[in-house]
C-alpha cells in the first residue's frame, strides 16, 4: 500500500480518529482489504473513490452500522470498534439526508438532544444557535417536505452538529443538488467544519468536491487506499497510475524509460515517439506511466523551445466556459487533451487547426503502472 | 374574444378527457346502482314506511336494543385492540422478513381465506368446547382443574373474529411499514436513541397511518358480524345483527329490521369519519 500516513500504531495515539488494519468481506469479496487511517483533531478528510471501492463500508464501520472482520476504530484513543452507533457520539449526514418526515424542523434537530437527556431549555437555546449558524431561523416550525433540497440538507447538518459530535461522517451528501447549490453548500459545510472546530470524514466519489473541500484526500480502490495527501500531492504527484488517472483530467502514456547520452530520461512510449522526462527514482528499462495534465502544454511559436515539441491537429473543441479544450490528434492514434483559458485562446483555433505545443519536464509527472 | 375562442374547444377537449373513464366504469357503476344502492334505499325506506319514525324511537329508547348495540360496538372496539396487538409484530416480521419467509408468512395469513368461514366457525367449535381439543389439553396438563369456558360467551366470539379479522390488520400495516425509510431508522440509531426510542418516537409514528386504516377496517367490519357470533355466541352474546337477523326471520318486523340497519350503518360511518379526521390532523407528513 501507498500512503503517505506514518504507521497508524505510532499515529493512532494523538490522532483524533485512528482506524488500523480494517478488513471487512462480503461472501468472497473483500468490500475492505486492511485500511490504516490517522485523522486528526479539526482536520477534514475526504475519502474518494468509485463506486465499489469500499469507502461506504468503510463509513459504516465508523459509524458503527457495519462491523469489521478484523481491525481497531479508535475515536479520541477509546476503542469504539464494537460500541453500538448511538454510543459513539458521531453525528452523521447521509445521502438522501434521513430527516424524520413526521417531525419538524425543529424537532428533527433536537432529536439526538433529547436522546441524551439534555434539559428542555438548553434544547431550545441550542437548537435555535445551531439553526440560525445554518440559516434555518424562520423555518424552525417547517416539515421536511415543506423544504427545498438545500434547506434540507442545512437541516441534516444542524441536526448531526448540534450535540457536539466527536467526528462528524458526510456520506456524500451533495449528490442529489444541482451544481450551484452543490458548491454553495461544500464551501457552507466546510465554513460551519472549520467554525465548530469539527473533525470530519466525507465520502464521494466526485474528485473535484474532494480537491475543493478537503485538508487531505485518500483515495481508495478495491477496499484499499491508493494514496493520501493534499489535494496539491493528490492532484500533482499522484504515486500511481489509478490515482493519476481517477483525479482530474490527464494525459497518461504507457512507455519504456531510457537515458540518452548525456544522460537525460526519456521514455520511448508505444507509438514510437520519444519523450523526455523528470529525473526520477524508477529504474533505466522499467515501465512507467507518463502524466502530462492538460493545463501543461502551451503553444509554441517559431524560435520558442520547450523539452517536448510536439505537432497535431486539432480533432474536436470543447467548450466549457471559462476555458476551450481542445483534442489534438498527435501521429497516427495517439490523442492529447490540452486546456487553455478561453481569454488567451477563446475562438482563434478551430478543428482541423495545425498546431505546435510543446511542454517542459517539471510539468510532468511519472507514475507505476499497474 | 380571440383567447376565448381559443379556449373553447381545449375546454371541450378537457370534459371528454373524463369521459373515457366514464364509460369504462359505466357497467359496474350500474350493476352496483341497480343491484346495491336501489334494494338498499328501498330497505331503508321500511324503516320509515307510513311516515313514522317509531321504529327508530324504540331502536335507540329500548333498553335491550341500546344495550345490544353498544355492546356490538365494545366487541368491536375488542376485537381491533386485540388484532392491532397480535398484527402489528405480525406486519413487522412480514415488512423486514427475506423474500422466502416473507412467503411464508403470508401463506399463513391468507391460508384462512381459502376456507370457508362457516367450516372455520365450527373448526372453533371443536377447539373450544367444554370437552374442546383446547381444554382436554390444558386438563391432561394440569394446567387447568376446571375446563374453561371457551364457548358460547364473549371469549368465543372474539376469538373466532380476531381469528377471520387479523388479515384485514396486518395488511394495512404491512404495506405503510414497506413504505418506510429503513434509513430513518439507522440515523435516528447514530443519534443516540435506544431500540425502544426509536420505535416510539419514529417507527410508531411513521406507521400509525396503516395502524389507524387497519383498526377502522376491522371495526367497521366486526360490527356487523352475523355467523361467527351467532354460532359461538350460542345465542348469549347478542350482536346488532343477530338482533336484525331474528326480526326479519322471526317476528316478520321488516320495518324495524331495517330501522337498526340503518343505525348500525350511522354508526358505522361515525367512527369511519372520526377516524379520517384524526389521520388528517395528526398525519400530515404521509
Amino acid at each position: 500500500m501507498l500512503t503517505n500516513s506514518p504507521p497508524a500504531s505510532a499515529a493512532g495515539a494523538d490522532a483524533h480518529l485512528a482506524l488500523s488494519g480494517i478488513v471487512r468481506r462480503f461472501g468472497d469479496v473483500t468490500a475492505v482489504a486492511g485500511i490504516d487511517l490517522a485523522v486528526q483533531r479539526g482536520e477534514l478528510v475526504t475519502i474518494l473513490g468509485p463506486s465499489g471501492s469500499g469507502k461506504t463500508t468503510l463509513l459504516k464501520i465508523i459509524a458503527g452500522f457495519e462491523l469489521p472482520d478484523a481491525g481497531v476504530v479508535r475515536l479520541q484513543g477509546e476503542d469504539i470498534t464494537f460500541a453500538t452507533p448511538a454510543k459513539r457520539g458521531i453525528g452523521m449526514v447521509f445521502q438522501n439526508y434521513a430527516l424524520f418526515p413526521h417531525l419538524t424542523v425543529e424537532r428533527n434537530v433536537a432529536f439526538p438532544l433529547e436522546m441524551r437527556s439534555v434539559p428542555r431549555a438548553q434544547i431550545r437555546e441550542r437548537v435555535t444557535a445551531v439553526l440560525h449558524l445554518v440559516g434555518l431561523g424562520d423555518l424552525a416550525a417547517r416539515l421536511p417536505r415543506e423544504l427545498s433540497g438545500g434547506q434540507q440538507q442545512r437541516v441534516a447538518l444542524a441536526r448531526s452538529v448540534v450535540f457536539d459530535p466527536g467526528l462528524l461522517l458526510l456520506d456524500e451528501p451533495f449528490g442529489a443538488l444541482d451544481r450551484k447549490l452543490r458548491e454553495q453548500m461544500q464551501l457552507e459545510v466546510k465554513r460551519l467544519q472549520r467554525r465548530l472546530g469539527l473533525t470530519a470524514l466525507f465520502v464521494t466519489h466526485d474528485q473535484e468536491e474532494a480537491l475543493v473541500l478537503s485538508d487531505r484526500i485518500a483515495v481508495m480502490s478495491e477496499g484499499r487506499i491508493e494514496q493520501l495527501g493534499t489535494p496539491e500531492e493528490i492532484y500533482a504527484h499522484p504515486v500511481n497510475w489509478f490515482v493519476a488517472d481517477f483525479v482530474g483530467e490527464s494525459n497518461l502514456f504507457r512507455g519504456r524509460l531510457a537515458a540518452d547520452d548525456a544522460g537525460r530520461p526519456f521514455a520511448l512510449i508505444a507509438s514510437g515517439t520519444r519523450v523526455n522526462v523528470p529525473v526520477s527514482s524508477f529504474a533505466m528499462g522499467s515501465e512507467v506511466g507518463v502524466l502530462v495534465r492538460p493545463e501543461r502544454p502551451r503553444l509554441i511559436g517559431d524560435g520558442q523551445h520547450a523539452d517536448n515539441v510536439v505537432r497535431g491537429r486539432i480533432v474536436e473543441v470543447i467548450y466549457v466556459g471559462e476555458s476551450v479544450k481542445y483534442r489534438l490528434r498527435v501521429g497516427a492514434a495517439s490523442d492529447l487533451l490540452v486546456r487553455w483559458p478561453f481569454r488567451e485562446r477563446g475562438g482563434t483555433l478551430k478543428a482541423g487547426d495545425d498546431v505546435t505545443v510543446g511542454w517542459n519536464v517539471s510539468d510532468m509527472h511519472l507514475v507505476a503502472v499497474p | 374574444m380571440a383567447t376565448a375562442q381559443t379556449l373553447e374547444p381545449r375546454r371541450s377537449a378537457r370534459r371528454s378527457e373524463h369521459a373515457g373513464p366514464l364509460a369504462f366504469a359505466s357497467l359496474p357503476l350500474a350493476f352496483l346502482l341497480l343491484l346495491f344502492l336501489v334494494p338498499v334505499a328501498r330497505l331503508m325506506l321500511l324503516s320509515v314506511e307510513g311516515g313514522t319514525l317509531a321504529h327508530y324511537e324504540r331502536a335507540l329508547t329500548d333498553g335491550l336494543y341500546v344495550r345490544v348495540l353498544l355492546g356490538t360496538l365494545e366487541i368491536g372496539l375488542y376485537v381491533s385492540l386485540i388484532c392491532l396487538v397480535l398484527g402489528y409484530p405480525v406486519a413487522h416480521f412480514l415488512a423486514t422478513a427475506s423474500r422466502r419467509e416473507a412467503t411464508v408468512g403470508f401463506v399463513f395469513l391468507l391460508l384462512p381465506f381459502w376456507t370457508s368461514l362457516l367450516v372455520r366457525t365450527y373448526a372453533w367449535m371443536v377447539l373450544l368446547g367444554r370437552n374442546g381439543v383446547v381444554n382436554r389439553f390444558l386438563l391432561e396438563t394440569g394446567v387447568v382443574r376446571e375446563p374453561l369456558p371457551l364457548l358460547y360467551n364473549t371469549t368465543g366470539v372474539l376469538i373466532g373474529m380476531v381469528h377471520v379479522l387479523l388479515p384485514f390488520m396486518v395488511f394495512p400495516i404491512y404495506s405503510i411499514m414497506r413504505r418506510v425509510d429503513r434509513g430513518l431508522l439507522l440515523a435516528a440509531e447514530g443519534l443516540g436513541a435506544t431500540p425502544w426510542k426509536i420505535f416510539l418516537r419514529i417507527y410508531l409514528p411513521l406507521t400509525l397511518p396503516g395502524v389507524l386504516a387497519g383498526m377502522t377496517l376491522v371495526f367497521i367490519l366486526s360490527i356487523g358480524f352475523y355467523i361467527t357470533p351467532a354460532l359461538l355466541g350460542g345465542g348469549r352474546v347478542l350482536m346488532i345483527a343477530v338482533l336484525i337477523e331474528k326480526q326479519v326471520r322471526e317476528f316478520l318486523d321488516w320495518g324495524f329490521a331495517s330501522a337498526l340497519s340503518v343505525v348500525l350503518l350511522a354508526a358505522a360511518l361515525l367512527i369511519y369519519a372520526a377516524f379520517r379526521r384524526l389521520l388528517r390532523s395528526d398525519l400530515q407528513w404521509s
